[in-house]
């Protein structure tokens, strides 16, 4: 595959469940590298990708894998990707180097490979030392680096990581996060991760996919989607925080609540008017009477993205 | 953030197997997995059983000829032979089916299977091998061994000559068994996530059908009703199959149909049941 060929390719697809659509029209392309596939529960993200590995068939649309078109190869399609599902998954009764050897040679590698590349990947994944471990003895961080490595150990060109922090304590997060960072920019795998976390997209990921309700919301690299054409503010106010944000609206800049007390306002225009815009937020705050007790310049996050793309206040 | 576990992932430059050979793979686990259990060793042990005795009768009759009067040595030797191996074939399809599909869908393997490069025909058709393959080997085996222990101990084909269609009877009754038997165990695995269950289920299915067809007996008087029973149907197409009396009033066309629409409707269920997506719509 040349470099600037895309490794996921969708052309108007639709995959429904009964009478709902779970991917309505949905057009978008993954270019090669890392790729994060974000939105909300029920956004489409795990559909779309079993409609790629082919346990769903779209009722609409053409969707390409790595070149090859998912209906007429799927066989070929499925050998050259990995997948690391969602739920817990394993074959029962097998120890991690069995598991993972045999998952090798179901897709296709010689035995005596397959048990080699093994070895090799539980090491990579850091299961080096549990190997020999019955898997249903497996803590949960452990279950999810067991199937990272079945999906790596037929060593793919494209990998799907379904919610792959899921249920992990922080420092396997992290560890997690360094793994798969390493198998897109370092390994030379492409990947596809879908996740709701945004900061494990942003530290893994240069592209992203968004999807809300069945459909692309936005997709772009990450650092063009974060930049826009505009500053980002934190503020924190004391007063009757509505009419604030309807004068802000009014004043021609967005708004967006966190978890936090804290708002992020955008201010769209050129950069370089930081000092401006500040007076201009404080003043919109004087008319309606509410003060200012915190302001701050800020940078655009995924989570901007992400807000913006999905609608959210 | 550096990697942490740099120590040893490298792209794969080998060969690789052309697709469409991982039933071969399934069927290679599945058989393994099985035979390192000692329980079941112990029971292929039993199921050898039968094969001895009959070696036994085969001995003292082709030394003692006057014994043949009391255990003649003819097809009905062979056919009542696989009669009671129907016993084993019901034990082996219960340890080694319950769980074949049933505890793949406990711990959500069907997901891992087939995001790799096999069909889902491929996946059944390696569970079914690896049943097949253990239930021929209590079935076929030692019937075809038994035909050749009576060349043996008699020192002539004469047998063999005098009854040609034994040795094609003895696989296709086997085959028929042995098929039954598999489709519907795989079936009933795929319907649970407990092999437990799947047992019960095969077990009501056999006593259930057999205990409907001996009530329909009594009541109607006439055994026109065996087309009830999965067991009655099978020693009925066997019968045939042997050229023995049928031991039912209930046409032999029958018995074969409602096999044939138990392997079809056994085929249809795992279709649908087989799958690396559970929709619920």
């Amino acid at each position: 595959m040349a470099e600037t060929s895309p490794a996921v390719l969708l052309e108007h697809v639709s995959v429904v469940y009964g009478k709902n659509y779970a991917l309505r029209d949905v057009s978008a392309v993954f270019p090669a590298g890392a790729v994060g596939l974000l939105g909300p529960n029920g956004a489409g993200k795990s559909t779309m990708l079993k409609a790629l590995l082919g346990f769903l068939t779209p009722t609409s649309g053409r969707m390409e894998v790595l070149g090859m078109k998912v209906a007429d190869r799927p066989l070929e399609v499925r050998s050259q990707l990995g997948y690391m599902p969602e739920t817990d998954g394993h074959i029962p009764g097998m120890n991690a180097v069995t598991f993972v050897a045999y998952c090798g040679q179901l897709a296709g590698l010689p035995k005596a490979d397959a048990m080699q590349r093994a070895h090799e990947t539980l090491f990579y994944v850091g299961l080096g030392e549990a190997r020999y471990r019955n898997l249903e003895t497996y803590s949960t961080g452990m279950k999810q680096r067991i199937k990272l490595a079945q999906a790596l150990v037929h060593d793919p060109d494209l990998v799907f990581l379904d919610e792959p922090t899921n249920g992990m304590d922080p420092k396997g997060r992290d560890e997690m996060l360094a793994l798969i960072r390493d198998i897109a920019h370092n390994k030379g795998i492409n990947l596809i991760l879908s996740s709701h976390l945004l900061p494990d997209v942003e530290f893994t990921c240069d592209h992203v996919v968004v999807l809300d309700k069945g459909r692309v919301a936005t997709f772009g690299p990450i650092e063009e989607l974060k930049g826009p054409a505009g500053r980002v503010y934190e503020v924190r106010v004391k007063g009757a925080l509505a009419p604030f944000v309807a004068a802000l609206h009014g004043a021609g800049m967005e708004c967006r609540e966190t978890d936090e007390d804290v708002m992020r306002v955008f201010v769209p225009g050129a950069i370089g008017q930081t000092g401006a815009d500040q007076q201009h937020i404080c003043a919109v705050a004087g008319q309606v009477k509410v003060q200012v007790r915190h302001l701050r310049t800020s940078v655009p996050t995924l989570e901007d993205v992400f807000a913006r793309a999905v609608g959210e206040p | 953030m550096s990697p942490i576990h740099d120590q040893s992932y490298r792209r794969y430059s080998g060969t690789r197997l052309p697709v469409g050979r991982s039933w071969a793979v399934i069927a290679r686990h599945g058989i393994k997995a099985m035979v390192e259990k000692r329980a079941f060793l112990i029971l292929m042990i039993v199921a050898w059983i039968p094969f001895i005795v009959r070696c036994v009768q085969l001995y003292v009759v082709a030394n003692y000829p006057q014994a043949g009067a009391i255990v003649a040595v003819d097809a009905k030797m062979f056919r009542d032979f696989l009669d009671q191996q129907g016993f084993f074939v019901f034990l082996t399809t219960i340890y080694v089916g319950a769980g074949m599909i049933a505890n793949d869908r406990r711990a959500n393997a069907l997901q891992i299977y087939l995001s790799k490069p096999l069909l889902r025909m491929e996946y059944v058709g390696g569970k079914l091998l690896v049943l097949v393959s253990f239930l021929l080997g209590v079935t076929l085996l030692p019937a075809v061994l038994l035909i050749l222990m009576q060349v043996a101990f008699s020192g002539s084909f004469t047998f063999i000559w005098n009854n040609l269609f034994v040795v094609p009877a003895v696989v296709l009754a086997c085959l028929v068994q042995v098929l039954v038997a598999s489709f519907t165990m795989l079936a009933l695995s795929s319907l649970s996530k407990s092999s437990r269950y799947v047992s019960l289920l095969y077990t009501g299915a056999i006593f259930f059908t057999e205990a409907m067809f001996n009530a329909l007996r009594l009541i109607t008087g006439s055994t026109r009703v065996a087309w009830v029973s999965i067991t009655a149907n099978l020693q009925q197409v066997v019968d045939a199959i042997f050229r023995t009396p049928a031991r039912y009033e209930t046409p032999t066309l029958v018995s074969m149909l409602v096999l044939l629409a138990l392997v079809a409707v056994s085929i249809s269920v795992l279709e649908r049941r087989v799958k690396g997506v559970e929709v619920v719509s």
